[in-house]
């Protein structure tokens, strides 16, 4: 089976993100950045299914120079092999643009299972595979925890609302996006970093894919959220705080 | 007809309501008209319930191959209805059904979808979170070709259905079975439930801040002074550390006890949909920023590593 693992590279979790100067993204200078949560499980389903039943995975990243740390922390966990989609404009890209990027590379490969993580922390769209599906013409099933295959496709287990699942049937090629938790992640071994070194990373251009920047929806600026709600915020060190935060439980809010 | 389409969606009535306000507020904004659609008998309560003025008109969707929801069924559907229709603007509430379908549905028509949107400003500008709620983004659809926008639980209220009548119409696609190639089978429960969380009173509930499962502990200790049960974010149950039926939030639980305490978690919506009800929130972050102090009414700023065994013992103190 020839996976292929959509990933992207995204602000560390803890990061303090500020607004630029022109206030239409944020500063990334100093920045430090990290693989996608959800792709990271979607990495891991792929290594799974290849450990269980053969093949290559292969991971494809769109994004500039920096993007490349991320790649190889990926083929240290055991991809095959890798398409860096070089570009510096993702963020003048729609969801639309820049999964026309991902087909393009993906599309000549012939991929058996595409997978990505179900949304990003940044932009948080989740639509990313979806839009993949549609522009390769497969069929996808969304925010998938365990992936079987059969011997007339896949059979997955899709995650509902408020803890229900549902099983899904589908033939290959297909596309699924996957839902963290359904797997224990792996850590890259030392071994895994060194190999890593000489696997190959495959650089191509948005214009070599042919795909130009044409945009539906534009992000005009961002802000930070306005306060709606007026939270006591409990001053002093731990110790002062806690012992105001008891009283009030105890004789404003009643709780206790 | 040009105006806007509001998709409704059966037994999501809620947040289906919620897209009809969203759609009111377009019409607000546009001047265009609003009608509804959904899959499904035109008796069904998603019609009954909004029937009155808005909308005028709904479109009752039928075909016997959309009784079980697919992907590729739906898409096939609404595309048929849309191409019909030829709207201006579509809005959808944003549920995990309309986050599988209608992506692939805005591709159709080379359009994107702007999805979980929280506000409509002038212009129209679509509002959504960035970040997790850390920043928000002003969206703006350009060119020719039907505007795609799905609403996120909870941002528009519902509006009470006005005096009037409405004149459900109902559309048949055209379509075969090979266009579905999924077969879906039936929803079912994860494992047997052993806790209760939505009749407790008192919930201390635990988030990534905690960073390993070895300073659980800490946490637990609280919990058992207050008299509370313990409740944990998405990570947490993903990493095992606590068993998923303590998981609090869109995919887990929905609670509303007397007190939920925050423990280093930040606020992201599909947390805050499981506990916003809570008669009393209290957080507890090292990030003043942190979006769940939003929900908050009272907030401690601070190393939980500090804060929580201060906050054990000074509960044991009161107690004694
Ligand atoms: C479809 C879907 C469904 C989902 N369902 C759910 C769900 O049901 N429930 C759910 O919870 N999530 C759900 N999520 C995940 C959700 O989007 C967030 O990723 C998750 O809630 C984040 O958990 P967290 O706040 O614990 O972690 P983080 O977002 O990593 O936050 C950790 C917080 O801890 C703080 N912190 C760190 N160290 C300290 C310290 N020493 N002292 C004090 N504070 C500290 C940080 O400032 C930060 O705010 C879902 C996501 C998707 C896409």
């Amino acid at each position: 089976m020839k996976i292929i693992v959509a990933i992207k590279q995204v602000p560390e979790r803890d990061a303090q993100v500020r607004i630029d100067a022109a206030g239409k993204w944020i500063d990334e200078s100093g920045l430090q950045w990290a693989l996608n949560e959800s792709d990271a499980y979607a990495l891991e389903e792929a290594l799974q299914l290849k450990e269980k039943n053969g093949g290559e995975v292969v991971v494809v990243s769109a994004g500039p120079e920096r993007v490349g740390t991320t790649i190889r922390e990926a083929l240290a966990k055991g991809a095959d092999r890798a398409i860096h989609i070089d570009c510096d404009d993702l963020g003048s890209r729609d969801a639309l643009g820049v999964a026309r990027l991902l087909a393009a590379a993906m599309k000549p490969e012939n991929p058996d299972l595409v997978l990505t993580g179900l949304q990003s922390e940044d932009l948080g769209l989740g639509q990313t595979g979806v839009i993949v599906a549609e522009l390769l013409g497969l069929p996808h099933a969304t925010l998938i925890l365990q992936v079987e295959k059969t011997e007339t496709g896949l059979k997955v287990k899709r995650e509902l609302e408020e803890g229900w699942f549902q099983s899904i049937e589908l033939p290959t090629p297909a596309v699924l996006t996957i839902q963290s938790g359904g797997n224990k992640l792996r850590y890259a071994t030392l071994m895994g970093i060194k190999k890593a070194k000489t696997k190959e990373v495959r650089r191509v251009t948005a214009s070599e894919l042919g795909v130009d920047g044409a945009q539906v929806v534009v992000l005009e600026r961002i802000a930070l959220p306005q306060k709606q709600k007026s939270t006591q915020m409990l001053p002093g060190n731990a110790k002062e705080a806690a012992a105001t935060l008891v009283e009030k439980l105890k004789f404003e809010a009643r709780v206790l | 007809m040009s105006g806007i389409l509001v998709i409704q969606e059966a037994g999501r009535n809620r947040i289906s309501f919620e897209a009809l306000a969203a759609g009111s507020a377009l019409v607000e904004l546009t001047g265009l008209s609003l009608e509804t659609a959904a899959i499904g008998d035109p008796n069904s309560n998603v019609f009954v319930e909004t029937s009155g003025t808005p909308p005028a008109v709904a479109h009752a969707i039928q075909h016997h191959l959309l009784e079980t929801y697919t992907s590729d069924g739906y898409v096939h559907a609404f595309e048929q209805l849309i191409r019909k229709l030829d709207p201006s603007y579509i809005v959808f509430p944003h549920t995990y059904q309309t986050r599988d379908y209608a992506p692939r549905l805005a591709t159709r028509f080379g359009q994107v979808l702007t999805s979980d949107v929280t506000a409509i400003e002038a212009g129209p500008a679509f509002v959504r979170q960035l970040f997790q709620g850390k920043m928000t983004g002003n969206y703006r659809h350009q060119g020719d070709g039907p505007c795609f926008i799905s609403i996120q639980a909870g941002a528009f209220r519902a509006n009470p259905p006005q005096e009037g009548k409405t004149t459900i119409l109902p559309f048949e696609p055209q379509m075969t079975d090979d266009v579905i190639r999924t077969s879906p089978g039936a929803p079912f429960r994860g494992a047997a439930q052993t806790v209760d969380l939505g009749s407790a009173q008192l919930i201390v509930a635990v988030g990534r801040g905690i960073k390993d499962a070895d300073n659980l502990p800490m946490v637990q200790e609280l919990a058992t002074a207050l008299g509370a049960e313990i409740a944990a974010s998405r990570p947490i149950c993903d990493n095992g550390w606590l068993p998923m039926e303590r998981q609090v939030g869109s995919s887990g639980q929905t609670v509303a006890p007397k007190l939920y305490l925050a423990v280093g978690i930040s606020g992201a919506i599909q947390h805050l949909v499981g506990m916003k009800g809570s008669q009393c929130i209290v957080a507890i972050n090292k990030d003043p920023e942190a979006p769940i102090f939003e929900v908050a009414d009272y907030g401690i700023a601070g190393d939980l590593f500090e804060v929580v065994p201060a906050l054990t013992e000074a509960i044991k103190a009161a107690g004694q």
